[in-house]
């Protein structure tokens, strides 16, 4: 699971400029643009690593509280097989997490300082975990179509061009298989179960229909140029993009299973290969994202339990004489 | 001693086990995500899944014995007819309260299925071999936490000696006789809880008297007994509900 990848242009205008060496500068791009892959001890822009970082951290705090929605659920997951699915993906979820906090620490912040970033609400995460998953229904919407989108950005992004992200994704991506799996296959056996369940499910899908237009991030036509960012191979694609792509592949999945879109205006335009749909109301968007939607500050209160309840636990297995090392790859 | 003895005394044995699997892994599953690092949500859920997955296995087998199917027994009985100990019933608390029953029961686990290998119940030996080999990563890492903090500073190592005053006269439950003792030893089905207890308590002394903690002089076990009869504490009702929550609730009739 993960975030759309949207970048924050309102974030970014707060960095400092870094003016680069031009010459390395120009070799840098260059190797970028023959395919070669950056890895950590190499030299880079400062603005390259500053956005990799944000990024790479924004996917690993995306995962550790994607695993929460879910992980409420574990518990009451109706059936064998779905608990012991259930179980297993939210904990590969963690694991992603692990996976991408150790690559982003090859760029040079340490995961301490990530998770703290985290809990002051300085660094950001996924806005789509901030929506309550209600019902048993609403974690198999999370399982098919969150999921879903997360693959179609990830995908991307393990084509991108920093090294220890690209070897990270790939291995996010095979079991981001798996769990989309199990995600159609819970979400499937509602819409094709008894009437009960297929309201459920259809009631969950309307829920969680805004947030997974917003997944993506804002139209194109409103974000700020990012082809800095392109040229470089830290984003992949555009919002746009990455959305019509998710449309034409799930739409009619969706459809099949006999559950309507709740959205009377989305359409198809076959000549552009482009969808469109309401406005999904971009500043609910914004508002989420700076901390005032239905759960952010739920979700933050279960990481600052975790932080609390867990330090006499650091605290203790911390061994003074251990100096940190940035790690190699 | 005739099959049907033989049969009541098994099944109340794999009941007792199944449910002590379920129910600790639920509890444990509550982990993943809060743990006190990454790495330990992701081992308290590989436990967790081996839990449940073994608790299946027991169901089934249970369900090959004429009982209802692994779904049913765990979706639809009452809270009396569940006949696991108090000790996985609790609430998971905080890591050092779950680190030390993890040490607790992880123990008892493995040397109940070291003995059941030798089971005149054949399914039930193969069975624990397999297990024997999945649960010596669960003592592994119950041992090496445990030491971790019970060897950490001032403030771990008194919380580890308080998490287990409270836990030693909890773990007692898992061994409440049934009353089929007699029949489970002469059939060779199990050496009986006795003989389970005296191993469990000279590997556990052993190994807490080696980290420095101090087995609790309480002889008082009544709190801890009554789980193998299907007497709960008050957290066994709400937990059963939250596992009954969507099965029951949504749609009985329903296959999810």
């Amino acid at each position: 699971m993960y975030g759309g990848g949207f970048v924050d242009e309102k974030e970014r205008q707060k960095d400092p400029v870094v003016q680069d060496d031009p010459i390395k500068l120009a070799a840098f791009e260059a190797r970028i643009a023959a395919g070669e892959k950056v890895e950590p001890g190499d030299w880079m822009p400062a603005d390259y690593r500053r956005q990799l970082i944000r990024m790479i951290e924004q996917h690993a705090h995306s995962e550790i509280i994607g695993a929460l929605p879910e992980g409420t659920w574990i518990t009451r997951a109706p059936s064998f097989k779905r608990k012991m699915a259930i179980m297993a993906k939210v904990q590969d979820e963690i694991g992603h997490a692990q996976m991408l906090y150790s690559a982003c620490e090859t760029l040079g912040k340490s995961r301490e300082q990530m998770l703290n970033d985290l809990l002051s609400g300085k660094s950001k995460y996924s806005n789509v975990f901030n929506y309550p998953a209600i019902t048993w229904a609403d974690v198999t919407v999370i399982g098919f179509l969150i999921d879903a989108a997360a693959i179609v950005n990830q995908v991307l992004n393990s084509k991108g061009s920093y090294g220890p992200y690209c070897r990270a994704l790939e291995r996010i991506c095979y079991e981001e298989a798996f769990h989309l799996k199990q995600g159609q296959d819970a979400f499937a056996a509602l819409a094709l179960g008894t009437p009960t369940q297929k309201a459920l499910v259809q009631e969950a899908l309307n829920r969680w229909w805004k947030p997974i237009i917003h997944f993506f991030g804002p139209s194109d036509k409103m974000s700020v140029h990012s082809e800095k960012l392109m040229r470089w191979k830290v984003k992949m694609a555009s919002n746009d993009d990455m959305r019509n792509q998710f449309l034409s592949t799930y739409v009619p999945k969706i459809q099949e299973l006999g559950l309507s879109i709740p959205d009377p205006n989305l359409c198809y335009h076959e000549e552009s290969n482009s969808w469109t749909f309401s406005d999904p109301d971009w500043d609910e968007f914004f508002r989420v994202i700076n901390g005032d939607g239905p759960c952010n500050k739920e979700r933050l209160a279960v990481r600052w339990w975790a932080e609390e309840h867990g330090r006499w636990v650091r605290n203790a297995i911390i061994n003074p004489n251990e100096r940190y090392v940035v790690p190699l790859a | 001693m005739n099959d049907i003895d033989y049969n009541t005394a098994l099944k109340e044995l794999l009941f007792k086990m199944a449910d002590d699997q379920y129910i600790y892994g639920h509890r444990t599953s509550e982990w993943i995500g809060i743990g006190p690092i990454i790495e330990e949500d992701i081992a308290f859920g590989s436990i967790a899944q081996d839990k449940v997955g073994h608790s299946l296995n027991i169901y089934q087998m249970l369900h090959q014995l004429g009982e209802a199917d692994a779904e049913k027994l765990v979706f639809t009985r009452n809270e009396n007819e569940y006949k696991c100990c108090h000790l996985v019933e609790l609430p998971i608390g905080e890591y050092d309260f779950a680190i030390m029953r993890h040490f607790m029961f992880e123990h008892a686990e493995y040397i109940r299925f070291e003995m059941l290998t030798e089971s005149s119940y054949h399914p039930l030996a193969n069975l624990a071999k397999k297990y024997k080999g999945e649960i010596k990563y669960h003592i592994f890492h119950a041992n090496t936490w445990l030491k971790l903090l019970a060897e950490g500073n001032e403030e771990s190592k008194g919380r580890m000696q308080s998490a287990l005053n409270q836990v030693y006269p909890m773990a007692m439950g898992i061994f409440e006789e049934s009353p089929y003792e007699e029949i489970l030893r002469s059939e060779h089905i199990f050496k009986g809880e006795a003989a389970l207890k005296s191993v469990w308590m000279e590997r556990t002394e052993e190994f807490l008297q080696s980290v420095g903690l101090q087995i609790p002089n309480n002889k008082d076990f009544s709190e801890a007994m009554g789980g193998r009869k299907g007497y709960h504490t008050e957290y066994f009702g709400p937990l059963l509900k939250e596992i009954k929550e969507v099965f029951v609730t949504e749609d009985p009739s329903a296959s999810w």
